[in-house]
């Protein structure tokens, strides 16, 4: 997605560079912060890593393969002021040297591979982070929504510049269709590879993971007295198993007052690319939706005749059903690692992965 | 990649030569470069001339670098992807229709089309001419002389620095995968690859570490000592203000060709 010198034109070329500059001195001042006087050599080998992660490629099928592009992962692994500043150095060197990415067009490259997409990323991951309960798996699932939102957001904030700049009088929405439908296939292969790396990194060294930082515990010293002949165990330390069937209801009646009560106060138009769509006359060709006869379509419960009470009441239905998908997934899932597991002596040495140093 | 040891930033990159524009400070040609491709984005399209006289003026700098046709053409290679994408314009593009060998095409994605191989191809070849003729640690040093932030600096080169111990540790890891009967096939093999990058990001972490503590151990700060400062004469910024001021000269006929 490197962008090429005349593809976005002189001002908004240069806007975007002074966009870029911003961003990249904030993210100076904030790595100082985050590394202090390591930030040098250690943000230096991470680029080095994004740089040689990038040539790492991935086999898809038949022949095609695709490789990483590295926001997501940095911002999880070290830190988004970090990551910002390591995707941007990888830029202008490939700029300068590598001339991949034209020099006029290093702002845009920089705003969009580097700053939308580690903060897209980062964003998301904290907030899953805070939704999801405390533990492993977690962190693995959030980079994985993470890595999958930032690469089409990066689509999107290239077609907003191009809408402002573009040299070409391609129509945006084939843009917008073209980048975001290319980009949201390839986030996908970025996000399991990026989750499988983060959940690699977290089995050997979890204190390395910048996102992951609240789930070690600090190491602890323990000192045994020399008079005593054998230290009295005391009370084991029993693995406190923390309950997550708060975090469940809690999350639950979170998400049911969102959907039921927010779309109760929505407006009952439809939304602004619905519209447009409408009013240009776009959507005369467009297709019927295959669910248009499902009694959920448009949001709307059929047989209800308050449009208000209805969308609320589909909200709700939705966030049923949705809970109703990710608990039967979750239950096969938890099944089936069950099930390959017939000594059951050893499983014990797996249960307190929450509380391990 | 044989990354320089002692004497080392050489980088496969750069040729070696006593050309004058090797000679020349690399911030002047840092910043002639950049005032060259911001002059040749905002020329308008239509004069085509124009952009033949700018391919003229870089083959001129790069025949006075001494640098071959075939190795020019042969880095010119990294743009192919968006000539791909130039070559799509024409069939996406709307406006007037005119008819080329059969085939309906967009006037304007036609003009689009050649916009972008126009300028992207002069941006690539002058960040090819700069690569050539500049060696990596002078061109960090250019960019730390046009106020880059030092700290940025030293990320670069850092990262320069170990671009390549990287990526050796990376083929290792691929020689050692391969010796093992591992073949990349499909998605199935995903797990690995991603265990292969998280290692190494593990070692890449750990020996900027390791690279921190030795620095320390030497008397780092937090800043690195120049000593090797450049300076540019008026004569050498006379010279190397040639490239984009001719080009500004063809801009400005070009924008009157355009009017008028």
């Amino acid at each position: 997605m490197h962008v090429p010198d005349g593809f976005i034109d002189a001002p908004v070329s240069l806007a975007t560079g002074a966009l870029a500059a911003t961003a990249v001195a904030t993210a100076l001042r904030g790595a100082r912060r985050e590394l202090d006087d390591r930030a040098a050599p250690l943000a230096g080998l991470v680029a080095a890593f994004v740089f040689a992660v990038q040539m790492l490629n991935f086999p898809v099928a038949a022949g095609t393969s695709g490789h990483l592009l590295g926001g997501a992962l940095a911002a999880i692994l070290v830190g988004p002021y970090t990551a910002v500043l390591c995707i941007s150095v990888v830029l202008l060197m490939q700029g300068v040297l590598f001339a991949d990415g034209g020099l006029t067009a290093l702002g845009v490259n920089i705003t969009d591979m580097g700053v939308v997409t580690t903060l897209v990323a980062y964003g998301t991951f904290r907030v899953l982070l805070t939704l999801l309960p405390r533990r492993r798996p977690s962190v693995t699932a959030a980079s994985f929504v993470a890595a999958l939102v930032s690469v089409p957001a990066a689509a999107c904030a290239f077609t907003l510049i191009y809408a402002l700049g573009g040299t070409t009088d391609v129509p945006l929405g084939k843009v917008f269709t073209a980048m975001v439908g290319v980009h949201v296939l390839i986030g996908v292969g970025e996000a399991v590879i990026t989750a499988l790396t983060v959940g690699a990194v977290i089995a050997v060294r979890p204190d390395l993971v910048h996102g992951a930082r609240g789930l070690v515990r600090p190491l602890e010293l323990r000192t045994v007295v020399a008079g005593q002949a054998a230290p009295t165990p005391g009370p084991t330390p029993v693995p406190v198993r923390r309950s997550t069937r708060r975090v469940w209801a809690a999350g639950l009646l979170a998400a049911l007052v969102c959907a039921g009560g927010v779309s109760y106060y929505a407006s009952t138009s439809p939304d602004g690319l619905e519209k447009v769509a409408h009013d240009k006359g776009l959507d005369r060709k467009a297709e019927e939706h295959a669910a248009k006869g499902s009694p959920l379509a448009d949001y709307q419960v059929a047989d209800v005749s308050d449009a208000r009470i209805s969308g609320g009441l589909a909200g709700v239905i939705g966030v049923g059903a949705t809970l109703a998908a990710g608990t039967g997934v979750l239950l096969v899932v938890r099944r089936r690692r069950a099930h390959p597991a017939p000594p059951a002596a050893e499983a014990p040495a797996e249960a307190p992965a929450t509380g391990s140093v | 990649m044989g990354a320089g040891h002692g004497s080392g930033t050489a980088h496969r990159l750069y040729r070696p030569g006593r050309s004058p524009v090797h000679a020349l400070p690399p911030h002047c040609k840092l910043l002639a470069v950049l005032s060259f491709v911001l002059v040749v984005v905002s020329t308008p399209r239509t004069a085509v001339w124009a952009f033949a006289l700018y391919a003229a003026l870089l083959a001129a700098v790069a025949a006075t670098a001494r640098i071959p046709a075939a190795v020019l053409l042969r880095r010119l290679l990294i743009e192919v992807p968006f000539v791909a994408f130039a070559v799509l314009m024409p069939f996406v593009a709307t406006g007037d229709r005119v008819r080329v060998l059969g085939l309906s095409l967009s006037e304007p994605g036609l003009w689009g089309a050649w916009n972008v191989l126009a300028k992207g191809t002069l941006g690539v070849a002058a960040s090819v001419v700069l690569a050539a003729t500049t060696e990596l640690r002078a061109l960090l040093l250019g960019l730390q002389r046009l106020r880059l932030p030092p700290l940025l600096v030293q990320i670069a080169s850092f990262m320069i620095r170990y671009g390549d111990v990287v990526a050796d540790e990376l083929r290792r890891m691929r020689v050692a995968r391969a010796s093992r009967g591992f073949r990349a096939r499909g998605v199935r093999q995903w797990g690995v690859l991603a265990r292969t990058a998280g290692t190494l990001f593990i070692r890449a972490y750990e020996r900027g570490e390791r690279v921190h503590l030795a620095m320390v151990s030497r008397g780092y700060a937090g800043a690195v000592p120049v000593i090797d400062e450049v300076t540019a004469s008026r004569a050498q910024w006379g010279q190397a203000v040639a490239l984009p001021l001719v080009a500004l000269v063809v801009c400005a006929g070009g924008w009157a060709y355009a009017a008028g």
